[in-house]
């Protein structure tokens, strides 16, 4: 009688990529209905325009790297990369500007490294990045939230303004977009307006909210709470949205107690802007974060220094991608220097 | 029971499904005698014993068919009294499949023991170098896989603490849980005599707490022995905890050192299997002729803890557990976690041998070694490796042949326990990476002292040659310069006789010059005519004379 011959370990926990990435996704969609709700048809579209272009992108250059084409799609991570750039993105960008994003992201900065498993940036964030760089005006094309204005911008409208610039009636967009809370702070205190003011002021004061920006504070909360599902799930590391979090709310708090004027609280950075989504689904892609548990600490701790820094004194309005992109460039460097101490190390001879 | 608060853990780990039910009820039964025993000469790590039989000899049971003078190794006995039908290649146990130096004999069922003089509680009076030579000559080697010859271990030097090892954290295998739960008298005996030998102050025995039966069958014996010396410590479940290594840090909170040994800090470990074998060879003088091995799984009819004869065939054993069933699958020598897979029964059981797991197609999920998907550094293996290495970054420096980044990760103190391999999402095998880059290491560094003992020898030779040629040109040189030394002498005299002979002729002509000088005769009266041509022929004389001269 023969049998069939195999190598140890003969059983394995039957985990695998696919349901970490799906999980992922479903951990996404709480926080993306809320995105929706309060920011309307735009991020809809920017969704599809994303997810269809990251998929397409995905297929052709893993056909041209003739590697099998249906099990790398099916993976789900250019499905991610797609959704955080949707998130990312304001939701009045022309279609062009997603197109490109998603197509610098899944081609240049994902699969000319070697594809899943080989970039050293978070895809997503460079695609960010280049549309941030080369789009600046662009960029800013946010709208206010469903509570700070009565309701949605109409998908006529939203879609005309998206491929075509205008709104449907021709007039100019200026009349709908509105800069973010956090935009909209840096501005006021740039024009020595402190915060109490702005947030009482009769046109922006609607954009804030009791924890953070009307709207945000919610869309936040939803990623945090996703967050807590993925790690009690085990599918992202606890220790880089814990040292991340941990590091903005320290940093914030410093500056906030010694000039409550001219700092936001703590808790506007915690919930504002991308944070939460940065903590849980942006720094935590295993893939560009570091991998020693040393080096994830310092990782979510350095992440959380820079996107204050260059929300409090840079030139854009959230630091979110430059800063996971520059941690990203550390990793090796953070991986090599963190080795944990191995068994039996230093132990005296 | 003992409480399992006060240990301390290790790094890493996993909680596996065990399945020792399946032949956890199945009490030790010994096998039944066969035809035919395959014995091969190696079982142990270390190097192979000479063959002290004949072909066509008759042995005894318990006899000696192959000696050793080496210090790591271990002799190999005749398991049953019968003849020698050959001696040479056959199969044997191991994951390649090769054949080895094998002994085979032909039992005549006799059962016919050599003479045995048991030295049982006289052990007590006996010395440590005595006592391991007993344990030596009785072929015992660490029964926990490790097969190690058990009495280099035994060392008296400064080892306080014994751990007896009878934690069993693979899935599936319960041979030591029956051998605990049916023989803890004899188990803390053979603990009794190895800390006899080592001077121990204390002796751990270490359960896991997925097995109360056995626990309880060594705290009564414990209870019984009433002497302080043995203490029971249970530990929580947690693979691969029986791990040498990792248990010492369970008991102690040491760690072994790196490229150290558990000597290093006071303790040794040995198996329960060891202990019973040492108790066996003291009191009976019974020489390591069998031991006891788990069948089980979901592809045999009946699993059994069956006591077999070292050398019977797996199909022998296979047959006493009602054989095959339909969906018998694969077949696992050791563990799923850390054994390998054999494709035929028709192999000798061995030392080494604790398991034998006949799975059917549930019951394992090897990973896919051609296709995997890529490493998404997700981590999880670090989370469970023992050895708290950094799997992912020894996966990427393996695959790519880094050897150099390999070994400062660490590769070498890998245990291959597996724990990596079973988190990992991309179903990487890790281990099956590891184990090929340790090799190719271990190849590269032999080459490397191949090819530096051949330079070594081409400089030597080089070095001879050159020499040589030295010495030849030396003794040339010596016997030119003699000659040369000769020639020049006479050549010297030769340039003297020559000048000599030339100022001679010299001196004959100037001699010659002046006698032949002209002197004018017949001058006188000569008239002023005859005065003039004189002088006029001496002044042409002079000329030609000073024109010769010039």
């Amino acid at each position: 009688m023969l049998f069939r011959k195999a190598s140890a370990p003969f059983i394995n926990a039957q985990a695998n990529v696919h349901s970490i990435m799906y999980q992922v996704l479903y951990a996404l969609i709480p926080g993306t209905l809320a995105a929706i709700y309060f920011f309307g048809w735009g991020v809809l579209i920017n969704l599809v325009i994303a997810a269809s272009i990251c998929l397409l992108s995905e297929a052709l250059v893993l056909k041209l790297r003739a590697r099998p084409v249906s099990t790398s799609l099916k993976d789900g991570s250019a499905l991610i990369t797609a959704c955080l750039l949707a998130l990312a993105l304001p939701p009045l960008v022309p279609w062009w500007l997603t197109v490109i994003a998603s197509i610098f992201a899944i081609v240049i900065a994902k699969q000319l490294y070697g594809g899943l498993g080989f970039n050293l940036f978070n895809p997503a964030m460079v695609g960010y990045i280049v549309v941030m760089i080369s789009f600046p005006r662009e960029m800013t094309f946010w709208t206010a939230p469903l509570g700070a204005v009565d309701s949605w911008l109409s998908f006529g409208d939203t879609f005309s303004i998206i491929f075509h610039g205008v709104l449907a009636d021709q007039s100019s967009i200026d009349s709908v977009t509105m800069a973010t809370p956090m935009d909209t702070l840096k501005t006021q205190i740039g024009l020595e307006n402190d915060i109490e003011s702005t947030r009482n002021h009769e046109v922006y004061g609607a954009l804030f909210s009791n924890i953070s920006g009307t709207g945000w504070q919610w869309i936040n909360i939803l990623f945090l709470l996703s967050g807590l599902w993925m790690i009690k799930q085990k599918v992202i590391d606890w220790r880089i949205p814990v040292s991340f979090l941990l590091s903005l709310l320290l940093i914030s708090n410093f500056f906030a107690v010694s000039d409550y004027a001219s700092y936001p609280s703590a808790v506007f950075h915690l919930f504002s802007g991308g944070t939460m989504l940065c903590a849980f689904f942006i720094a935590t892609d295993p893939i560009s974060a570091c991998t020693t548990p040393k080096g994830r600490w310092i990782y979510g701790a350095g992440i959380g220094v820079l996107v204050y820094t260059i929300r409090n004194w840079g030139g854009y309005p959230d630091g979110i991608a430059f800063a996971v992109v520059l941690m990203n460039m550390a990793v090796p460097l953070l991986d090599y220097y963190t080795q944990p101490r191995i068994y039996g190390k230093n132990e005296v001879e | 029971m003992q409480s399992t608060t006060n240990i301390k853990h290790f790094h890493g780990g996993l909680h596996l499904d065990y399945h020792k039910e399946i032949s956890k009820q199945s009490a030790i039964t010994a096998c039944l005698p066969q035809q035919r025993y395959v014995i091969p000469v190696q079982q142990h790590i270390g190097v192979a014993g000479e063959i002290i039989v004949e072909k066509g000899q008759r042995v005894l049971k318990g006899q000696m068919l192959a000696s050793t003078k080496k210090l790591i190794s271990a002799p190999v006995h005749s398991p049953v009294s019968g003849t020698i039908v050959e001696i040479g290649k056959h199969a044997v146990l191991h994951p390649s499949g090769m054949e080895a130096d094998c002994i085979i004999i032909e039992n005549d069922f006799q059962d016919e023991w050599v003479e045995r003089n048991p030295v049982a509680e006289n052990y007590h009076q006996m010395n440590s170098h005595d006592l391991r030579n007993i344990i030596r000559n009785a072929g015992i080697v660490g029964l926990g896989g490790a097969v190690f010859p058990a009495a280099i271990k035994q060392t008296e030097i400064n080892i306080n603490t014994l751990i007896i090892n009878g934690i069993e954290c693979e899935p599936y295998i319960t041979c030591d849980d029956r051998l605990m739960q049916e023989r803890a008298k004899e188990v803390l005996s053979g603990a009794d005599i190895i800390g006899h030998i080592i001077k121990a102050r204390e002796c751990i025995i270490a359960i896991e707490d997925n097995k109360p039966e056995a626990a309880a069958a060594i705290q009564v014996a414990i209870d019984e022995d009433n002497t302080d010396f043995f203490r029971l410590q249970i530990v929580p479940t947690v693979y691969p905890s029986g791990s040498e290594k990792q248990l010492i840090k369970i008991i102690t909170d040491k760690e072994v050192p790196m490229n150290g040994l558990p000597a290093d800090i006071n303790t040794l470990c040995q198996n329960v299997g060891t202990a019973y074998a040492i108790h066996q060879a003291v009191f009976k003088d019974e020489p390591l002729i069998s031991r006891i091995v788990t069948f089980t799984g979901g592809g045999i009819h009946q699993a059994q803890n069956l006591e077999v004869l070292i050398g019977t065939y797996i199909a022998d054993c296979i047959e006493q557990c009602g054989g095959y069933t339909k969906d018998a699958y694969c077949m696992i020598m050791g563990g799923p976690m850390m054994g390998y897979s054999i494709n035929t029964d028709q192999l000798p059981v061995v030392k080494a041998s604790n398991c034998l797991l006949v799975s059917n197609s549930d019951e394992i999920h090897p990973v896919n070694t051609e296709a995997h998907m890529p490493c998404i550094r997700c981590g999880r293996c670090v989370e469970v490796c023992p050895s708290k290495l950094l799997p992912q970054q020894l996966y990427w420096h393996a695959s790519t042949g880094n050897h150099e980044r390999v070994a400062e990760y660490h590769l070498f103190d890998c245990i291959e326990c597996g724990c990596c391999s079973y988190v990992c999402p991309s179903q990487i095998p890790l281990v099956q990476y590891y184990r090929n880059a340790k090799s190719e290491i271990w190849a590269l560094e032999a080459d490397r002292k191949k090819s530096d003992a051949a330079r070594a020898r081409h400089e030597a030779r080089e070095h001879r040659l050159l020499l040589q040629k030295q010495e030849r040109e030396e003794r040339l040189r010596k016997k030119r310069e003699m000659l040369n030394e000769k020639k020049g002498k006479s050549e010297e005299n030769e340039i003297d006789a020559k000048k000599a002979a030339i100022t001679e002729a010299l001196a004959r002509v100037k001699k010659k010059k002046e006698t032949q000088a002209v002197t004018p005769k017949n001058t006188d009266n000569l008239t002023a005519d005859q005065e003039r041509q004189i002088k006029e022929a001496d002044q042409r004389r002079k000329a030609t004379e000073n024109k010769n001269n010039e």
